[in-house]
């Protein structure tokens, strides 16, 4: 194989890798805020249908992202006043969400079927982007790309070394000495989930408008889920996620370039080993204990009722 | 999570019945059960089409309901015996994995008629079977094929080695080598019917691998959407996906399913629904080619040559001497195959460049 089909299958790896990233990203800060929010593939989804709807309305993509963007946290403010205010059941709140988003965009999208759609197309650089090898790749690829990548490092920024960080892991871990400290919990918690829900959605505007310009009832097929998976085998670290997110996305691609190489293993096999690689390098990197339990939000999935 | 969504569905649909079943079953009704969303523009969307004829047909006198993304699993039994329950006069199941499903909800709902799609068994008096012989379709892609690839290799992308797959992909090779002898086909298997995304990533890891035409057994799109992004040709699958690839598409096989629906419903009707395992194609009407578009005259009236060899029974694909992959022989010159063979395909014929998944 030459060096551009090389470039060719990396370029391949990072779109189906960014909308698990991008995704990822957003569910890690609510549940380090102490929100377990299962509604991840709902919100692509809605996601994903916005930006479609919104790109062919106005013939502008980059629109379109960012109407996902609003349609994602509006969807998860849902989920946020649910289980927030009104303090249900995260858990059983977050399956609701999915299902209500798989629908509602099915009903939204229906006269969206069957229309191709339009691209977000690479971004092109004068110069850079024409590089040999690594132009493309580098410089040349759509902006959610950029943006997935940016925020894995803004994100670890955020946690690890602002004071915005520190206030929204404590609430994450007690939310009771949070609330002692004069932290408001649930405004903290609004925040995270909303930012949970822009991330899911552009992961979505990805979906429909980079990936496979085209919209689909169910087209998210599961993504949300794996994205909820890789924040927990990532043991809520960032750039855990990008390795995970990455990883996946690379042995998906790559199990198909080995089955078109006619090269002898059962595809069943190969099929399942994006996930089966995915689990066991995220294990391995978290086989510290003590390391993984002091990242697990100790307070996750747990209601809080601010005594008045 | 989607059992979750099966349980919700199928009470809802029971509630439903209770409201049905007082208005004294005057009108006859018609269930579906799908893989996909009816939205794909592929699979599913051609049988809800195939619903659609169904009310267009009788109007008032019938009744139609249905429910997507049903797992292909022991699963599917319940959302089936829900509709059963439900008033539902005649039940189609339209996917392969819905078989033992359907034949295990059949014996306990011996009044309501089962018809299941691509399956072959009929445990009970009220399960038919039903299919298209969508491989002869594949054919005629196949010489559509190798007249236009210029690297001589096809790329397929394959949901599952079931027999309904592995005979288009023989029947394609067996197209393409009428053609060209060397003529040689990738399979890529994405154990899925239906993800856009994965449709998509295997249709470029085979466009990185060299193929310059590919053709699919999924049911979206998305694969069409790289080939014309990629600037290659394509074949689309169970619905005519020319607007995804206005210059990308050669042809599609389009499953008619409207005629068949209407025929048995009309059955169940008229009291004269029977048990039966009806196999329709090209001379049928289920299987219909979408128009000859983007290759030369020549390879256009090839290929409607063969389309109407095929539907006027003067040829068939699977006619000897046929190889099979490991080189032995599988028909004789004059051969042809018999029925239960093609039911039950599990072997590649020569030429193609995978090993089949067992």
């Amino acid at each position: 194989m030459g060096v551009d089909v090389w470039i060719s299958i990396l370029i391949s790896i990072c779109a189906a890798s960014t909308p698990l990233l991008l995704a990822a990203l957003g569910e890690l800060v609510s549940e380090r805020a102490g929100v377990l929010n299962l509604g991840v593939e709902g919100m692509m989804i809605v996601g994903a249908v916005a930006g479609f709807a919104t790109a062919q309305v106005t013939g502008n993509p980059y629109m379109g992202a960012v109407i996902a963007v609003f349609a994602g946290a509006a969807f998860s403010w849902l989920f946020a006043f649910l289980t927030l205010t009104l303090v249900t059941n995260q858990v059983a709140t977050g399956l609701a969400l999915t299902i209500l988003g798989l629908g509602l965009s099915g009903m939204v999208g229906e006269s969206f079927v069957g229309q191709p759609g339009i691209r977000m197309e690479a971004i092109h650089i004068p110069v850079l982007s024409d590089l040999p090898l690594v132009g493309q790749l580098v410089f040349g690829q759509d902006l959610i790309f950029y943006i997935s990548i940016a925020l894995v490092f803004g994100v670890s920024w955020f946690l690890f070394k602002s004071r915005a960080g520190l206030t929204l892991r404590a609430v994450g871990d007690s939310h009771v000495s949070a609330h002692a400290l004069g932290i408001n919990v649930i405004k903290v918690r609004y925040l995270a989930v909303l930012f949970g829900g822009a991330c899911a959605g552009l992961a979505g505007a990805h979906l429909s408008l980079v990936y496979v310009p085209q919209w689909v009832e169910g087209m998210t097929a599961g993504r949300g889920w794996i994205a909820l998976a890789l924040v927990v085998f990532a043991s809520w670290r960032p750039v855990r996620v990008l390795v995970g997110a990455y990883l996946f996305g690379a042995v998906t691609i790559a199990q198909f370039h080995v089955q078109a190489q006619g090269v002898n293993i059962p595809a069943q096999f190969l099929t399942s080993l994006p996930y089966l690689a995915t689990i066991l390098v995220l294990v391995l990197i978290a086989r510290n204990r003590r390391l993984t339990m002091i990242n697990t939000p100790s307070a996750l999935g747990q209601s809080f009722v601010p005594d008045k | 999570m989607k059992n979750l969504v099966i349980a919700l569905a199928a009470s809802a649909a029971a509630l439903v019945s209770t409201a049905a079943l007082a208005d004294g079953h005057a009108k006859t009704k018609a269930c579906f059960i799908y893989i996909g969303p009816t939205g794909d523009f592929g699979w599913t969307y051609q049988h809800d089409q195939g619903r659609k004829s169904v009310e267009a047909a009788f109007g008032d006198k019938v009744e139609t309901a249905y429910l997507e993304n049903v797992p292909e699993s022991a699963e599917a039994q319940r959302p089936i015996e829900a509709f059963a329950r439900s008033g539902c006069n005649i039940i189609f199941t339209t996917s392969f994995n819905y078989m033992d499903p359907t034949n295990k909800a059949a014996a306990k709902f011996p009044d309501v008629k089962f018809e299941h799609a691509t399956g072959y068994k009929r445990e009970h008096a009220n399960v038919s079977t039903y299919s298209s012989k969508f491989y002869q379709g594949r054919y005629v892609q196949g010489q559509i094929a190798a007249k236009m690839s210029k690297t001589g290799v096809a790329g397929y992308i394959a949901s599952f080695p079931i027999p309904e797959v592995v005979r288009g992909i023989n029947s394609f090779i067996l197209g393409a080598q009428s053609v060209n002898p060397d003529f040689k086909l990738k399979v890529v298997w994405v154990s899925t019917w239906f993800d856009p995304p994965k449709e998509a990533d295997a249709a470029k890891a085979l466009i990185d691998q060299g193929v310059d035409i590919l053709t699919q057994h999924t049911d979206s799109t998305a694969a069409m959407q790289v080939a014309a992004e990629r600037g290659i040709k394509a074949f689309g699958q169970a619905s005519d996906m020319i607007k995804f690839g206005p210059e990308t598409q050669l042809t599609s096989i389009i499953d008619e399913w409207g005629p068949y629906y209407v025929e048995r419903v009309k059955a169940v009707m008229e009291d004269t629904w029977k048990q039966q395992d009806v196999w329709h194609g090209m001379a049928e009407g289920n299987v219909v080619m979408a128009p000859y578009t983007n290759m030369p005259e020549d390879v256009a009236k090839m290929a409607a040559e063969t389309e109407a060899k095929i539907k006027s029974g003067e040829f068939e694909p699977f006619t000897g001497p046929i190889m099979k992959q490991d080189g032995t022989e599988w028909l004789k010159a004059g051969e042809k195959s018999d029925i239960g063979t093609m039911l039950g395909m599990n072997f590649y014929v020569k030429g193609v460049d995978d090993k089949l998944p067992q």
